[in-house]
């Protein structure tokens, strides 16, 4: 009977996995890159995923949506939100690296100096949505603007088709396929074109990079903007999935997808999206034996666990070897 | 670590000449500060053995009579000054010192480090309530248990480098918290409530008021204090920082690695305990919603602004973090986010912190010191261009 359930339950929680998996892997993007390229652990980005939450729903406020979108419309709304998140989150990354890192980067600080800069940062980010955008823009003064702020139904729940027992929905769908395209562009754009090579040129060798000509500060830039971008999209996709957000919504996700970095091999793209993609599952199938207020502490296991046995995460750690 | 970023190690003024940079406002923000705290550091460094001692006392001296009214009227005009004095102050430089150990001493990134803190309230919580046992043993028992599981924290994940490690410790704290949310024997999310106060010490009373118990938190400070300073100048300590410094060539020297990085684990996490029993003693009612990854994440900073491995600076540091915010509790609501920013802009103008120790400064000038340099090679890169321009400009 049990088993049974386990059954009934199986593909629900795998197509539920997938969907939570391609989200922490456009979080884990961000980490990965950074990590790759400057070996600092950003923990502010999980503000910069929040902040992309926030700029989905101010668009989603301003056309004021009357009833749930489907077609053409719909995917029209999504380009619309995602171009925005992904700028505005991309720009709030670049200010971030601007304000908190590269101060210190100039006069070579250590890096748990710029880990305490990242936690101040994240703190102010939090603070600064809490006390002055989600009240004054969002108008929620309720508790100093710390309870969840509710979206808009941008997409209907109807089931596509079935796998099995699995009803895939359209949202869930939406959201693998959305991210796995993002994902294909970013991996494109590192590998083949020249502002990725010299992404990866400094991954590899930062000095080397430097003597051929690559602008450190630039690449250095252009990496938070892809990071920031890439967190802009899994913005919108957690809004359109869960149609709520708050100032808070960063920390869990974040950690989560750090996780999922270190989990597929920080550093790595592939590594990022392989961690996010089983991240999801592992807590989503967990979740069925041990229920699901166990999910992050599975979810945690499974990482020491991983790390004890492949140090470097399942793929390894280089930018520069994850080549096609 | 290449050849070309080798700068002039050594005496800071030397670089500070080459490399003036005057003009822009943080750098000379920065330049003054760190100035101003040299000098006061030199000249303590070259007093003599009594002048330290006496030092010593008049600061112990300072803190038996620090509750009284006259210093909290200006330290703390909005709250009550002794039971800041408590928590967070007396706490945080605890927990600050504990957790020195760990980030100042053996240079291992410890981001869960509330989880011990944690253990050793709900030990205390845990029996005192439901077996009725007694403060002082139980101090014992929390304590034990929380070096404990830093041993069995330590033991599978010490191998990890660096940041691997951070995370790791990030999911432990989280472990625990949410184990504490899910476990109804100790009241899950609610936590427990009614934990009795320690018993009659020598004829002090344990009730309410905050005097008796800031002075065990005080007596526990110094100890701790006596205690990782005589670790620190011992093999122990040395093993410490050559681990810190460069842990491949400490191995092949023939350090036990491995097992010191778990001394350093389970001291941390003792001291950790020690203040959990302690808050737990004086607070009556614990959830775990009193010990969230924030906590962690406050006493790190505490570490790394006063000067990670100092403890004049991790005290100061820690002493900064829990006053402020109270101090400034007529900006309400604001005085988090200052707070951030502030961590923002003190890590930009002194990244070693307030008050360093000269040898931890001088790593972390040279990159070495358990987490290595903020970009690597390229930051040092960027850095000696500047001074070959500032020499061209001379």
């Amino acid at each position: 009977m049990v088993w049974n359930d386990v059954v009934a339950q199986f593909g629900p929680s795998t197509i539920g996995g997938l969907a939570f998996g391609s989200i922490y892997a456009l979080i884990a993007l961000g980490y990965t890159m950074v990590y790759g390229v400057l070996r600092l652990i950003n923990f502010a980005h999980s503000e910069i995923f929040m902040i992309g939450t926030f700029a989905a729903l101010f668009v989603l406020n301003l056309v004021d949506l009357s009833a749930p979108l489907s077609g053409l419309a719909l995917v029209g709304m999504l380009l619309l939100l995602i171009v925005v998140a992904m700028a505005v989150s991309g720009g709030a990354a670049v200010l971030l690296e601007q304000v908190a890192y590269r101060p210190l980067r100039r006069h070579g600080a250590s890096r748990l100096a710029a880990l305490i800069s990242a936690i101040g940062a994240s703190i102010f980010l939090q603070e600064l949505f809490a006390l002055i955008v989600i009240p004054d823009v969002f108008h929620r003064p309720q508790q100093g603007g710390r309870l969840p702020v509710p979206g808009p139904r941008l997409v209907n729940r109807d089931v596509l088709f079935s796998i099995g027992n699995a009803n895939v929905r359209t949202d869930q769908l939406i959201v693998i396929v959305a991210a796995l395209i993002m994902m294909v562009l970013l991996n494109q754009l590192v590998n083949r074109s020249r502002i990725g090579r010299g992404i990866r040129a400094t991954a590899q060798d930062p000095e080397a990079a430097v003597l051929m000509g690559v602008s450190i500060d630039g690449i250095v830039r252009l990496t938070f903007l892809l990071g920031g971008a890439m967190a802009g999209v899994a913005g919108v996709l957690y809004l359109m999935e869960f149609e709520v957000t708050n100032y808070f919504v960063g920390f869990a996700l974040g950690i989560k997808a750090f996780t999922s970095a270190v989990l597929g091999g920080i550093g790595n793209l592939r590594g990022a999206l392989l961690g996010g993609i089983l991240l999801g599952l592992i807590e989503n199938w967990g979740a069925i034996f041990f229920g699901s207020q166990w999910k992050d502490v599975i979810a945690f296991i499974v990482l020491v666990v991983v790390l004890l046995f492949r140090p470097t995460g399942i793929l390894g750690e280089s930018l520069q070897k994850a080549r096609a | 670590m290449g050849g070309i970023d080798e700068k002039p190690r050594g005496d800071t003024a030397v670089t500070d000449r080459v490399n003036p940079r005057v003009g822009n406002l943080a750098a000379r923000v920065r330049r003054s500060v760190s100035d101003a705290s040299d000098v006061l550091w030199r000249r303590w460094e070259q007093a003599a053995r009594w002048q330290r001692w006496l030092v010593y006392l008049m600061l112990i001296g300072l803190a038996i009579v620090a509750p009284s009214p006259v210093i909290g009227s200006f330290m703390s005009p909005f709250t009550d000054w002794p039971s800041l004095l408590f928590n967070p102050i007396g706490v945080y430089v605890l927990l600050a010192l504990g957790l020195n150990v760990v980030v100042g001493y053996a240079g291992l990134l410890d981001l869960g480090y509330v989880a011990f803190f944690a253990i050793g309230a709900y030990t205390l919580a845990y029996f005192s309530t439901t077996y009725g046992w007694l403060f002082w043993p139980t101090l014992v028992v929390g304590v034990t248990l929380a070096a404990v599981s830093g041993v069995i924290l330590g033991a599978p994940t010490l191998r990890l480098r660096g940041d691997y490690l951070a995370i790791v410790t990030l999911g432990f704290g989280e472990i625990v918290r949410i184990t504490a949310v899910n476990t109804d024997e100790i009241g899950g999310a609610r936590g427990i409530t009614n934990i009795p106060h320690p018993p009659n010490l020598f004829g002090v009373q344990f009730l309410l008021d905050p005097l008796p118990y800031y002075y065990i938190i005080l007596s526990l400070i110094i100890l701790v204090i006596i205690f990782s300073i005589r670790l620190e100048r011992s093999r122990v300590g040395r093993a410490w920082a050559a681990i810190r410094e460069d842990e491949d060539a400490a191995e092949l020297m023939g350090v036990p690695t491995f097992r010191f990085k778990l001394l350093a684990f389970a001291t941390g996490a003792l001291v950790g305990g020690m203040a959990g029993v302690v808050f737990a003693g004086k607070v009556i009612f614990i959830e775990p919603n009193n010990f969230p990854f924030i906590l962690s994440a406050t006493i790190l900073a505490a570490v790394v602004l006063g000067g990670s491995g100092n403890i004049p600076g991790v005290i100061l540091g820690a002493f900064l973090i829990a006053w402020l915010p109270e101090r400034f509790r007529g900006l309400a609501e604001y005085r988090i986010l200052f707070f951030g920013a502030v961590l923002v802009a003190v890590m930009a103008l002194r990244p070693e912190g307030l008050l360093p120790s000269r040898r931890r400064r001088a790593e972390l000038r040279e990159g070495s010191g358990g987490m290595g340099r903020l970009g690597g090679e390229v930051g040092c890169a960027s850095a000696s261009s500047e001074v070959i321009s500032a020499e061209a400009r001379q």
